[in-house]
């Protein structure tokens, strides 16, 4: 209750005011927590100056002199630390994206196949779940990359599929395009089709909602955004020239190869996460009540549509936040990768030049801060997302 | 699991580095005696130089030099305890304090001097960066080499001299590095990388542990120079100097001729002046290091001369069979060359 206005102060001790007393016990935590950070610094400074070991930032524009497995920017050995860090980051941005796609899309299809009606699917959607999310994640990444990687045969005994695709213990070797002229052609006919593509989604949905008839929108984007490149690639000659691998000497040249650390990681995180998401979204089904699905059942809605129409946007809104969860811990196993040797941040930055410029510290908190960045920001998207999809109350 | 470990380790460094008292010199030494043993960073494995024996007892070179400290500061070379550490590992446990001294075939030079404020008390093994293939690919030269998929150790100078072989002979790989080089090793095995890039005593340690040694051959190449030895922190000038001394106190007994069997009748019985001021017979040699009198008699009594050391463990009276070259003394055309106690 906050006292009239009019009434008078009750006036006493400072220091028998409550709220003066809050005011100084928050202002005492402040500085307390200040001057224990000041401490900590100051005196790691004097440690390290005193034991001779370099410290600052400065060794982010040395020269990092070693290979890398897997880049997906330009590098080689005469580039910097720096340029080494933001390979580790895009190398660990890929391997958390690649897992969370395939994870939701697993683990989606898991979730609803365990509420199936056909016993067979449902059983099996459990013992799936039941098995990979009670076992260890950095197991599973041992289980991928050593027991099934590691017995493909060797680069001359390689597994192919019509001499363009190529499987060896050293990865999987594809073919890589390389645009010619006719790509802008291509590019802009792609684009074309995309747009015309959002534009017949939404009409498609005005129409439904106007008059309930379906528009089959799928099998017309499908055949726009492939169909319309392909055209203008017959009339303005093909957009790529495909490099097909070659075994030259110890190893295949040329094409695309995705190398098995990778796959071992993604096949472990998304399968491993996937248990997860099915279980959410299993939750998230459940969470809708029945009386749902029978009224559209008695609207005479098929099975699917219902589910994708009805069930589904409702029970997003309780599937999204703990969603958001499993992401997270997806972004963050991915540093298990040291283990097998796939060259993400944690192996390549605070592992690698840790080693080679000795400066703890600052690779440390440097890794730290870009864990904390990158779940910041799927949490944030991911809110956003929710927003979007929770229920607006009229 | 390594990461887990590594990263133990590097915020272990950061809370000492930011908690501990400031660093005093004498401050190892003190604590050292004060605990009554030495800690000692080896290697993970690594048949000759630093492994477990058929008994869990841990043997090689490195783990000697460990011992031998430990024989001149307590005259018990038993007082050691160990900590395998992986080559990603071993800087940040020795800056944190974790371990007293690091004595795990790493090569000496001037950033890990300079600007990881390490100490090097010497060289017990000058070694030189080789390669280890399969015969089936029919190579016989690293030039061969180009196109290679390469196997090496995450956070080593081989990984360094590797990248620089390759730039100067204008030749291509891909590199498959693992944490540990048993995994490494493993790779090769398996087909994973066609060559095994290390140290040439690692290779030739690591072909042993292959399941067909005989399948495999060390290249005649070797692209680099590698000077092992004990590193210490800096800020310590007393304990290095023991560490360096242990080292200097084993060459030159080998040098003197005094061996495990003959170090205490020599000891007593001595006239050679030399040999009687580094038994501790003659000066005051051990107080000025702060070592008992009789520090290098114990060295050589329990562990020996470094020509024993050196036979027992990865030449001619073991499984590695490594010839001394150079690592023989100066004085028979190697490298290994101590200067004097006096």
């Amino acid at each position: 209750m906050q006292p009239n206005a009019n009434s008078p102060r009750v006036t006493g001790s400072l220091l028998t005011d409550p709220k003066f007393r809050a005011w100084i016990f928050q202002i005492l935590a402040v500085i307390a927590v200040v001057a224990l950070g000041w401490y900590l610094f100051n005196n790691t400074q004097h440690n390290l100056q005193s034991r001779g070991i370099s410290s600052g930032f400065g060794f982010m524009e040395q020269s990092a002199g070693f290979g890398i497995l897997q880049s997906l920017i330009d590098y080689t050995e005469t580039d910097s630390y720096g340029r080494v860090f933001v390979i580790g980051l895009l190398n660990t941005l890929l391997v958390s994206v690649l897992g969370i796609i395939f994870a939701t899309l697993l683990g989606f299809l898991l979730g609803v196949a365990r509420l199936s009606h056909n016993w067979l699917i449902s059983k099996l959607a459990t013992l799936y779940i039941e098995i990979f999310r009670n076992i260890p994640p950095l197991l599973q990444i041992f289980f991928w990359y050593f027991a099934v990687l590691r017995n493909v045969p060797g680069p001359r005994q390689s597994l192919d599929v019509g001499e363009t695709v190529f499987l060896n213990i050293r990865g999987l070797y594809l073919p890589s395009p390389t645009p010619t002229e006719g790509f802008w052609a291509a590019l802009v006919a792609f684009l074309v089709a995309v747009a015309i593509s959002i534009f017949i989604g939404i009409k498609a949905k005005q129409r439904r909602e106007a008059t309930g008839q379906r528009f089959p929108v799928l099998i017309t984007t499908l055949a726009l955004v492939f169909g319309l490149p392909a055209v203008v690639g017959l009339i303005f000659g093909n957009p790529f020239i495909w490099e097909i691998p070659e075994l030259k000497g110890f190893n295949f040249q040329g094409g695309f190869v995705v190398i098995p650390e990778l796959v071992a990681l993604t096949m472990a995180l998304s399968i491993y996460t996937a248990a997860f998401i099915a279980e959410i979204v299993r939750a998230g089904i459940m969470s809708v009540s029945h009386g749902q699905t029978e009224a559209a059942d008695s609207l005479g809605l098929r099975k699917g549509i219902t589910l994708r129409l009805v069930i589904i946007p409702q029970a997003l809104r309780v599937i999204i936040p703990p969603l958001t969860s499993q992401y997270l811990n997806l972004a963050k196993n991915s540093s298990l990768a040291a283990a097998i040797g796939y060259p993400d941040l944690v192996s390549l930055f605070a592992g690698t030049v840790l080693n080679q410029t000795g400066q703890a510290i600052e690779t440390i908190s440097i890794t730290m801060s870009v864990y904390l960045a990158i779940s910041l920001a799927i949490s944030l998207l991911m809110n956003w997302y929710n927003k979007r999809m929770a229920l607006v109350e009229r | 699991m390594k990461f887990a470990k590594t990263t133990l380790a590097a915020l272990a460094a950061a809370v000492t580095l930011g908690v501990s008292v400031q660093a005093q010199a004498g401050a190892t030494l003190d604590a050292i005696t004060a605990k009554g043993f030495v800690q000692c960073g080896i290697s993970d494995g690594l048949p000759g130089f630093s492994y477990a024996d058929s008994k869990g007892q841990y043997v090689g070179m490195d783990v000697d030099v460990c011992r031998a400290v430990a024989a001149a500061l307590f005259g018990d070379a038993t007082k050691v305890k160990y900590t395998p550490l992986t080559a990603k590992e071993r800087f940040t446990a020795l800056q944190s304090g974790e371990v007293d001294m690091l004595s795990r075939n790493t090569t000496w030079t001037s950033s890990r001097d300079a600007a990881m404020g390490l100490n090097f008390a010497g060289v017990n093994y000058y070694d030189g960066q080789g390669f280890l293939v399969n015969k089936k690919l029919g190579v016989t030269s690293a030039k061969e080499l180009d196109g290679a998929a390469v196997c090496i150790q995450a956070g080593t100078t081989t990984e360094l001299n590797l990248a620089d072989y390759f730039r100067a002979n204008n030749m291509k790989y891909t590199p498959i590095t693992y944490d540990k080089s048993d995994e490494s090793a493993k790779a090769l095995e398996a087909g994973r990388c066609d060559v095994l890039t290390s140290d040439q005593s690692q290779l030739y340690a690591q072909r042993i542990k292959l399941a067909k040694p005989d399948d495999y051959v060390v290249l005649p190449e070797v692209i680099s120079k590698e000077p092992l030895g004990p590193a210490v922190r800096q800020g310590d000038a007393d304990w290095f100097n023991i560490v360096k001394w242990t080292l200097f106190a084993m060459v030159n007994a080998e040098e003197m001729g005094v061996t495990m069997s003959n170090v205490e009748d020599l000891a007593k019985s001595s006239t050679n002046p030399d040999v009687r001021r580094l038994l501790g017979a003659e000066g005051e040699f051990g107080k000025d290091l702060k070592l008992p009198k009789d520090w290098a008699v114990q060295i050589v009594k329990q562990v020996g001369n470094y020509g024993e050391s050196f036979d027992r463990n990865v030449g001619a009276g073991s499984e590695l069979k490594i010839a001394r070259g150079l690592n023989d003394l100066w004085n028979k055309g190697g490298l290994q060359y101590a200067p004097p106690v006096r």
